[in-house]
């Protein structure tokens, strides 16, 4: 019925994994991430506007995506997460660092051959409702990513009813209009959509977390199959933990435009290593009461700093609860230098980037 | 405006003596061009003082609309009827000048969002000794001192400099407690909160949380939480009241609700959630279709065509809310359901289809409706599609 698991994803993707010690990083990673920069200038008003301030969206942000995979990028508001997404897929253009995709580097691409890559990266937003254009048919958005692409023509009619039938649509509803379909749906026509190019990586910013609960299920459901079927990566954008420890193989944590940590999801989850993922998962509730009342958290005091105008050193100690236990001699060392984003030498391929990383039990 | 009052004697009625809120039989109608909207259908419970009450449900399941009647701030085209009775007082009828001197005194609201319920031109200490002084005959330095005690109450540092900030120069969470403080400001017997912390960050959700949790304990006041974060709600209430398509369909104590859940869509909201504290769980069960429209309920339990457990008794009589069984202290559990015994016997995943399926197609597009995950062939497909196009429009 369909040629979506063409041999090159088959290859690696199709024939999940599940003897291994669980999908970890293994093989060529489809999609490398190196010193990735984004930075926006903060103008001054007036007639003449001047550059007075730089905000650090995302800074040196370095990671792989597998094949067949899912990376949670997991963080707060304002910790980059979204930035680094859209700069992945050259929608802003990054201020420095690069984005190996097959051996390409898509920075430095010209336009014309970056829209040739486009069909293999797509992208699922959050919002159902502004991602859709209400003027035309279900249809017609569907096949719109094969008409730009020239691919309509040949047996578009049928790719589109068989998308819409992959995501769990009836395609006689394609020549309804957005607003008759209900949040999950339009996110439903959202992955169809995306998935019309064929894309062998696809990139979903917050994709559930404008659905009610029991909606939200079937469409996580959705992206297990889908990721099953047609061994698609997927780096997953999200703030809700949960989420992401249900559906992602290994976790990035973010904050204020930079990984601490990143690790396999139980891994990350159960042993924690940076003290703001472990304040991160402790704060988090959980839908079990008598476990609720019995944890203890591990409050962070204060907002997220500015990023226009981060801390000196570790970014985290202004907030650190860890560092507020430390002796003077050991502050200076997270005041004057930052931390690399590496292995500590507690658990296997599990960086951290805190100098004083130290596993701790918050479930 | 309240009518029924005769029938007050069944339901939750046990222990009738301490309760500062009691709601009977709450109805709220909104007219619509399609007929009446039954946004809310019968909504009882009672708040004991000190007490947190967890009203949960999805969007759309009337548990806003129910708080909003309760403190009197429905838009006059709303027809409420039952009773809200305070400390005995019946609220519902009341003017809206006397309904004032009970909003903020006797009951007070949070509302979900701090940017748009504070007042951007005025100091953040102007808006609490406004809210001291519009109950209590004090001096303005009086109030003043009031309103920094009541910042130091939710844990907002140096209380006497704040105060003399606006609202933008605080933080969405800082906000958030400007408005608990606010709210605490007159020793309130009830607060209502609605969805207090949806629009803040985790970490910060966390902190909110405290300092509500110890400004209610500080006054002693009962508190109504209301949130769809089932996570939330397992931390902070004492006791749970599901909400579906205006009505309550199961009532009991955390520990009931969350444990031992009789009513199928209790059930099904368990299992549909993602949990951080499991290693890699099967796959999630949705529950399949979507809550009904409020504008023409058909008869029967508006959950049916959702239910795994539907029967024709479903279809053909609405249940009422009953004990499952006489709990411990007076707490009783009460579910929804015809077959609350059996519900007992389940769980989420021999319930509801571990499906990927679309999960909430109009109810109107029937069972065939649902795409099966691999698709009828072509033939089936575009024969249907001929008569589909004329009876589906809507």
């Amino acid at each position: 019925m369909s040629t979506y698991a063409d041999p090159p994803a088959a290859a690696g993707g199709a024939a999940p994994e599940p003897a291994d010690a669980g999908p970890g990083p293994h093989g060529e990673p489809i999609l490398s991430v190196r010193h990735l920069v984004k930075e926006f200038p903060i103008r001054s008003r007036g007639l003449l506007p001047k550059t007075v301030g730089v905000v650090h969206a995302v800074s040196d942000v370095s990671f792989d995506l597998y094949r067949g995979e899912t990376l949670g990028l997991v963080g707060e508001s304002g910790c980059g997460k979204t930035t680094t997404s859209r700069a992945v897929l050259h929608l802003q253009p990054a201020t420095s660092g690069e984005v190996v995709f097959e051996g390409a580097d898509l920075t430095t691409l010209s336009k014309a051959r970056m829209r040739g890559l486009r069909r293999d990266l797509q992208l699922v937003f959050q919002d159902p409702y502004a991602s859709l254009n209400p003027r035309i048919t279900v249809s017609e958005i569907i096949a719109e990513p094969l008409k730009i692409h020239g691919l309509y023509k040949d047996g578009g009619r049928g790719a589109v009813d068989e998308l819409m039938q992959r995501v769990g649509l009836n395609p006689e509803h394609g020549n309804r209009f957005p607003h008759e379909f209900s949040g999950g749906q339009r996110q439903r026509i959202g992955i169809a959509r995306a998935l019309a190019l064929r894309p062998k990586v696809l990139v979903l910013d917050e994709p559930v977390s404008a659905l009610d609960v029991s909606i939200q299920a079937g469409v996580i459901n959705l992206l297990e199959d889908l990721q099953d079927e047609l061994g698609l990566a997927y780096l997953f954008v999200a703030h809700d933990l949960s989420v992401v420890r249900h559906i992602a193989d290994r976790v990035a944590v973010m904050y204020l435009g930079k990984i601490v940590e990143v690790g396999r999801t139980d891994e990350l989850f159960e042993r924690p290593l940076h003290p703001y993922t472990q304040a991160l998962i402790s704060a988090i509730p959980i839908p079990d009461p008598r476990r609720e009342r019995e944890r203890e958290r591990i409050f962070i005091q204060g907002d997220v700093p500015s990023p226009a105008n981060p801390p000196s050193g570790c970014r985290f100690r202004t907030r650190c609860p860890k560092f507020l236990t430390l002796l003077e001699a050991e502050k200076a060392k997270c005041i004057n230098e930052e931390p690399p984003l590496i292995a500590r030498g507690l658990g296997d391929e599990h960086p951290a980037a805190c100098h004083y990383a130290e596993e701790q039990q918050v479930l | 405006m309240s009518t029924s009052s005769d029938s007050s004697g069944e339901g939750l009625t046990a222990t009738l003596t301490d309760a500062v809120l009691s709601v009977e039989d709450l109805a709220v109608d909104f007219p619509s061009g399609d007929g009446p909207v039954h946004a809310v259908r019968g909504v009882s419970y009672e708040l004991r003082s000190g007490e947190v009450l967890g009203i949960v449900g999805e969007s759309g399941s009337g548990k806003s609309v129910s708080s909003m009647a309760v403190m009197g701030l429905l838009p006059k085209t709303a027809k409420v009827s039952g009773s809200i009775r305070f400390r005995g007082e019946e609220l519902l009828g009341l003017s809206d000048k006397e309904m004032t001197s009970v909003r903020g005194k006797k009951i007070a609201m949070i509302f979900q969002d701090p940017m748009t319920s504070l007042n951007p031109v005025y100091k953040i200490g102007y808006q609490l000794a406004e809210a001291v002084l519009a109950h209590n005959d004090v001096s303005k330095q009086a109030a003043r001192r009031r309103a920094v005690e009541l910042l130091d109450l939710v844990n907002i540092p140096q209380p006497d400099r704040r105060v003399e900030q606006y609202p933008h120069e605080f933080s969405g969470g800082m906000r958030q407690r400007v408005v608990i403080a606010i709210a605490m400001a007159n020793s309130p017997d009830v607060i209502i909160a609605d969805e207090p912390t949806t629009a803040l960050d985790v970490t910060v959700q966390a902190q909110v949380l405290e300092s509500l949790r110890a400004a209610q304990q500080e006054t002693g006041a009962a508190m109504v939480l209301i949130t769809h974060d089932l996570g939330v709600v397992a931390g902070q209430a004492d006791r749970v009241l599901v909400m579906y398509a205006g009505k309550p369909v199961e009532v009991g104590t955390v520990e009931d609700i969350y444990y031992n859940p009789r009513m199928p869509y209790t059930l099904g909201l368990l299992g549909s959630l993602p949990r951080l504290d499991r290693r890699e769980q099967s796959r999630l069960t949705p529950i399949q279709g979507s809550p009904p429209s409020l504008v023409n309920l058909p008869p029967g339990c508006p959950f049916t065509p959702r239910c795994p457990l539907a029967a024709d008794i479903c279809q053909a009589r609405e249940p009422d809310l009953d004990p499952v069984e006489v709990g411990l202290e007076g707490h009783r559990h009460l579910a929804a359901c015809h077959f609350k015994g059996e519900v007992a016997r389940h769980d989420p995943a021999d319930l509801f289809a571990r499906t990927a399926a679309d999960a909430e197609l109009p109810s109107s597009f029937g069972s065939d409706g649902l795409a099966p995950e691999h698709g009828p062939d072509r033939g089936d497909l575009y024969e249907s599609e001929e008569h589909g196009t004329e009876d589906e429009n809507p």
